[in-house]
């Protein structure tokens, strides 16, 4: 098999068993890689009913088949098991090295059952894995545990997939952090990592990565990367996402204090334009990434000066203005929190937007907050809150741990405004003034999520009328969550989305690789079978249609501000466009794959109807 | 005799993407192994990037550290390694300021830069996607950063 070692690994961390299993290029083909084969294992591996902190969940990481090769950003790498924050599929995708590490080390990808009985990290390096001791790592953050790391094997070629401090206390937002500023984000992979008492994934491969036409994939390559210094991905590599801010603000889709409003009064201060000019030392890239997106902020002075984090739009917006902040150096000061002691920034943000709500609005008291003045605006306020939510410390750090719609859980009120879907906080983008995103970011197995099929891109550009929603948006969604699922299975970056001229030329380059011959129906094809994959280990887990809502706010509460002022979603145009969704996918109404389906697509009519 | 070029490298400009250790492997060993680059990557956190290959020194330490006189000059300036000769004992990296040579993995035997040919010089500075990789002369780098360094202080006085 090309593309593919056609191994991964199994790592029982009761037992310390580590063997080496077999890909078959069968399942490589029908599931391709990366998400898809996350979600072939876990619905085929996790039990039914296994709760997600236990010994029983399933943790893998897997590559995909372009990893390592020299196609534009193409080194990533995914994590999946049960997410203990849905209680449904739970995955990230991250670029960097150990990506292609691993593969050049002779694996695909790594399935972790089990659970150490005391803090271990795997080691992989050329054919041979071994747990080691990381007791001497409890507590670090994921910035030290990788330099530790190297360290003790004297070796700074080491790639290092590790858990902060908030993945070794059980936190739901818990990521994983490699290469110091990418992260395995949403859906708490970092919890699952510290319930195995895995504290990292250390990886060094110097083997070759077998390609089967590798002078033509060149050839095709040298085209791509030109293209990805072209217009298609100006947008990244000059402001970086935090080009959104202006953009978004403009639209009236910018989520200020808590999903409230639309626009922020102070967006130029914490503009992608102003980031540019005052915060960004350097603009970095992933391994093989011909664009590079990750705008490196070091803060010079001020009260956060010092703090040097990559600041990207989603992290950006959640804890500036979506918590009415606008202080650059605040928001560098936060994210560089999340990153070293371990959460993801978009539930941190969305949760401490929650709680400055639940506090002017009276249901958190400053004795709740431990005398924290938390307000929307208080810059000081929202770093703090992200530092002790990390370590769980104190009223404040317990409450809001595990996120917003648990926070609400605990406090027994304020679960109205808690953002959230399948219980996971809200992407930076607006509720009422942004709709078919909302139906896609509601309909997503992750969870509130703007990355299953860029549902949001209608929207921004004005292809349809995004303060309404009718019965097409599904089509729209469908689409979109096809294409991705192709995209996040192979695994390229979804920021070269728009170097490729159509789907055949997403065939060339599998094609190229792994030397097959797939046309681009069966690409599509394929990515609804993994889509449905993805949904069948849901419905497994308990799904059905009222999973599939956006928070009450967005039916509730008209919105206010100068832009989208008065916007609300209909509940019977979002229930239309949910039954279009759901009719497009040939699910039923209840959102259940039905068994005509499965069996088309080659997948377990079981759980079908 | 022709001024000798290097391959040097725009700190600002790199990104440490490393597509150019992808490429010179694919050239040079017909197989995507970066460990086997003969260009190498360089980072120091968190905002530090180059990528450095063999600088054609005047008296080349690597040769004169090799014990088994297995590193001889070639008429471009670069540095050749007779793989006969040499046992992979490492002295000429521990010696090379610059960490310009590399042992290979499964030959055993160090290798360098030979500066290839490609379109604008050798395959890295070809294929280099932010232009950060310049095939030159050390005469050109020394007035470029001569122009650089004027044009600051224009810009300082206007």
């Amino acid at each position: 098999m090309k593309g593919y070692t056609g191994k991964f690994l199994r790592v029982d961390m009761t037992t310390g068993e580590i063997r080496t299993d077999t890909l078959s290029e069968e399942t490589a083909r029908k599931f391709l890689g990366g998400y898809g084969f996350v979600a072939h294992t876990l619905y085929n591996e996790v039990p039914e009913g296994a709760d997600p902190l236990s010994p029983e969940n399933v943790l893998c990481f897997w590559t995909g088949p372009v990893a390592g090769t020299p196609v534009p950003v193409s080194s990533k790498y995914i994590m999946g098991a049960r997410s203990p924050a849905t209680g449904f599929i739970g995955f990230g995708i991250a670029s960097g090295g150990p990506a292609s590490e691993l593969k050049a080390a002779g694996w695909d990808g790594i399935v972790i059952k089990g659970k150490a009985d005391s803090l271990k990290y795997l080691y992989v390096q050329n054919g041979h894995a071994e747990l080691r001791d990381a007791e001497y790592l409890k507590g670090k953050t994921t910035w030290d545990t990788e330099e530790m790391i190297r360290e003790e094997l004297s070796d700074e070629e080491i790639r290092v997939s590790s858990i902060g401090p908030a993945g070794e206390l059980l936190s739901c937002l818990a990521n994983v952090t490699n290469d110091r500023n990418r992260q395995v984000g949403r859906s708490g992979m970092g919890c699952v990592m510290g319930s195995k008492n895995l504290k990292a994934i250390a990886i060094r491969g110097t083997g070759s990565i077998e390609v089967a036409h590798l002078d033509e994939l060149l050839g095709l390559c040298k085209d791509l990367y030109q293209r990805c210094r072209g217009p298609a991905t100006e947008k990244y590599r000059v402001l970086g996402t935090p080009a959104n801010v202006l953009v978004h603000n403009r639209l009236g889709c910018l989520p200020t204090n808590n999903f409230q409003k639309g626009t922020f009064d102070r967006a130029e201060e914490c503009s992608g334009e102003r980031m540019l000019e005052t915060m960004v030392k350097k603009v970095m890239a992933c391994p093989s990434c011909p664009i590079a997106c990750d705008h490196i902020n070091v803060v010079k002075e001020g009260p956060w000066a010092g703090a040097v984090s990559s600041v990207d739009y989603e992290s950006l917006e959640l804890l500036g203005p979506n918590c009415g902040v606008s202080d650059l150096g605040a928001i560098t000061k936060a994210v560089q929190l999340c990153d070293t002691l371990g959460i993801d920034t978009i539930s941190a943000g969305v949760t401490v937007s929650w709680a400055m709500e639940a506090y002017e609005k009276g249901l958190l008291t400053r004795e709740d907050t431990d005398g924290l003045d938390l307000r929307f605006g208080n810059d000081a306020a929202m770093v703090e809150a992200v530092r002790v939510m990390c370590l769980r410390e104190g009223k404040l750090g317990a409450l809001l741990a595990d996120g917003s719609a648990r926070a609400a859980e605990r406090l027994g009120k304020g679960s109205e405004f808690a953002m959230v879907n399948k219980k996971l906080e809200w992407g930076a983008y607006s509720l009422r003034s942004l709709q078919t995103a909302t139906l896609g970011f509601a309909t997503s197995v992750r969870g509130a999520c703007y990355l299953r099929s860029g549902s949001y891109q209608p929207d921004v550009k004005g292809l349809v009328d995004r303060y309404a929603l009718d019965r097409s948006r599904g089509k729209v969604v469908f689409d979109g969550e096809n294409l991705y699922a192709v995209i996040d299975s192979m695994i390229i970056c979804k920021f070269t989305r728009g170097i490729y001229k159509d789907n055949d030329e997403f065939c060339r380059v599998i094609n190229l690789v792994t030397g097959w011959d797939v046309t681009s129906d069966e690409l599509i094809k394929t990515g609804e079978r993994i889509h449905n994959m993805a949904k069948l280990f849901n419905v497994k887990f308990g799904a059905h249609r009222t999973d599939d809502y956006p928070p009450p706010r967005a039916f509730d509460e008209k919105m206010y501000d100068d832009v989208s002022d008065g916007a609300i979603i209909l509940r019977e145009q979002y229930d239309e466009a949910l039954s279009g969704y759901y009719e497009e996918r040939r699910w039923t109404e209840d959102g259940i794959p039905t068994k005509a389906l499965l069996e088309e697509l080659g997948l377990d009519v079981s759980l079908g109807v | 005799m022709e001024a000798k070029k290097i391959i040097v490298c725009d700190t600002d400009k790199c990104s440490g993407c490393e597509l150019c250790e992808y490429v010179c492997s694919i050239f040079h060993e017909k197989t995507v192994n970066w460990s086997k680059s003969r260009i190498r990557h360089v980072r120091i956190e968190p905002t530090f990037d180059i990528a450095i290959a063999c600088r054609k020194c005047e008296e080349p330490l690597c040769i004169k550290a090799c014990p088994r006189d297995a590193i001889i000059m070639v008429e471009d300036g670069s540095v050749q390694v007779e793989k006969d000769k040499c046992n992979g004992c490492g002295w000429c990296i521990e010696a090379c300021n610059f960490g310009a040579l590399k042992l290979d993995w499964d030959k055993k035997v160090v290798f360098a830069c030979d500066f290839c040919e490609g379109e604008s010089g050798p395959k890295c500075v070809e294929f280099c996607p932010y232009d950060a990789l310049e095939f030159t002369t050390l005469d050109q780098v020394g007035r470029e950063a001569g122009v650089k360094a004027f044009k600051r202080i224009i810009e300082e006085l206007e």
